[in-house]
């Protein structure tokens, strides 16, 4: 599943920039600084990001996750410092909202 | 498909729902909202049946949504409930159930309305606030309170969502000929029609015009407003 969401995150990441003329430093790739020290986004872009995010794995897999919760913004190492930080955080939203029901 | 898309919350009756036929009158498409099922139809109109603060509810209507439309041009945060109490007198449970409707579920539909709007850098968000905030009007202390909260809302989101393209005002109604204020007496609504500059009822045109006004893409350097009708 985090292959699967690290592609989704690199997609939303591609159209955000594509969108919003923002500079990737070439393709993005699971290692992608999004955001804080050597980040590619703002804090704009970023929110835009997480929501393209949240949609997308909506609208894939059925399932409403919210990558922005409480949880996520206190958390010590942020999952929105890389792609695959994200991806992680994703995957575990996803599979507690599935168990969940 | 060129017609904006508008959404409108409460829109079984009273001011949404004429709202809802006004805009549909103007080549809208229109989704409304209630608790209930809708009283007309339209071929421009889709009615979806949620309370407006049961969040999964809200965030499977906004799926739908873009879904099926692929865009959101306008939200109209009309749905309300009042409570006519004196604070000493109102229970708890009421002044949930008015904060829930009123504020929760103006913030939810904002919300989940903005994450479509941004994305195409255009929104008008128009939230409904009411006179009886500026007048501190005794007996309606939760219903002025989550009103009062919506004006703060509106004012925060303005800010929040400028970058996006995205307006949020609101506006305030004096008592208009509703459901929502038949059950006050009738010395009471001429009381309050007395503070009013004009004073007079508010009519459902008033309200639409207000609207009309925020919706307008010339309006795109208002934001955070709230205006209040009958000069109040």
């Amino acid at each position: 599943m985090i292959e699967e969401l690290t592609r989704l995150i690199i997609d939303s990441t591609r159209e955000l920039a594509a969108e919003q003329g923002l500079e990737l430093q070439g393709e993005p790739r699971p290692e992608t600084q999004l955001f804080g020290d050597g980040g590619v986004l703002d804090s704009m872009a970023l929110v835009s990001l997480v929501i393209a995010v949240e949609q997308a794995i909506e609208e894939k897999y059925g399932v409403g996750v919210a990558l922005a919760d409480e949880k996520a913004l206190s958390q010590r190492s942020s999952p929105y410092r890389t792609i695959a930080s994200l991806a992680a955080y994703a995957a575990g939203e996803l599979g507690a909202r599935r168990k969940n029901g | 498909m060129a017609e904006p898309v508008t959404l409108i919350t409460g829109t079984r009756k009273g001011i949404g729902r004429h709202l809802a036929e006004h805009y549909l009158a103007r080549g809208h498409r229109v989704v409304g909202c209630s608790r209930n099922a809708a009283e007309f139809e339209h071929e421009r109109y889709r009615h979806e049946i949620a309370d407006v603060a049961d969040e999964p509810a809200v965030k499977e209507l906004f799926l739908r949504l873009r879904r099926d439309f692929g865009r959101l041009d306008h939200l109209v945060n009309n749905a309300g409930i009042a409570s006519m109490n004196h604070s000493l007198l109102t229970p708890v449970a009421t002044v949930r159930r008015v904060m829930d409707t009123n504020f929760t579920g103006a913030f939810l539909f904002a919300r989940e309305a903005a994450k479509i709007m941004q994305k195409a850098r255009f929104g008008r968000i128009v939230n409904f606030t009411t006179v009886a905030v500026p007048m501190s009007l005794e007996g309606e202390a939760a219903y002025v309170a989550s009103k009062a909260a919506v004006e703060a809302l509106t004012r925060v989101m303005a800010r929040e969502l400028a970058e996006f393209g995205v307006t949020v005002n609101a506006v305030g109604p004096v008592p208009i000929e509703t459901d929502l204020i038949r059950a006050v007496p009738k010395a009471k609504i001429d009381a309050l029609v007395a503070r009013q500059a004009i004073r007079r009822l508010g009519r459902l045109e008033d309200v639409a015009n207000v609207v009309d006004f925020y919706l307008r893409p010339e309006s795109d350097f208002i934001t955070g407003q709230v205006l209040y009708l009958g000069g109040v």
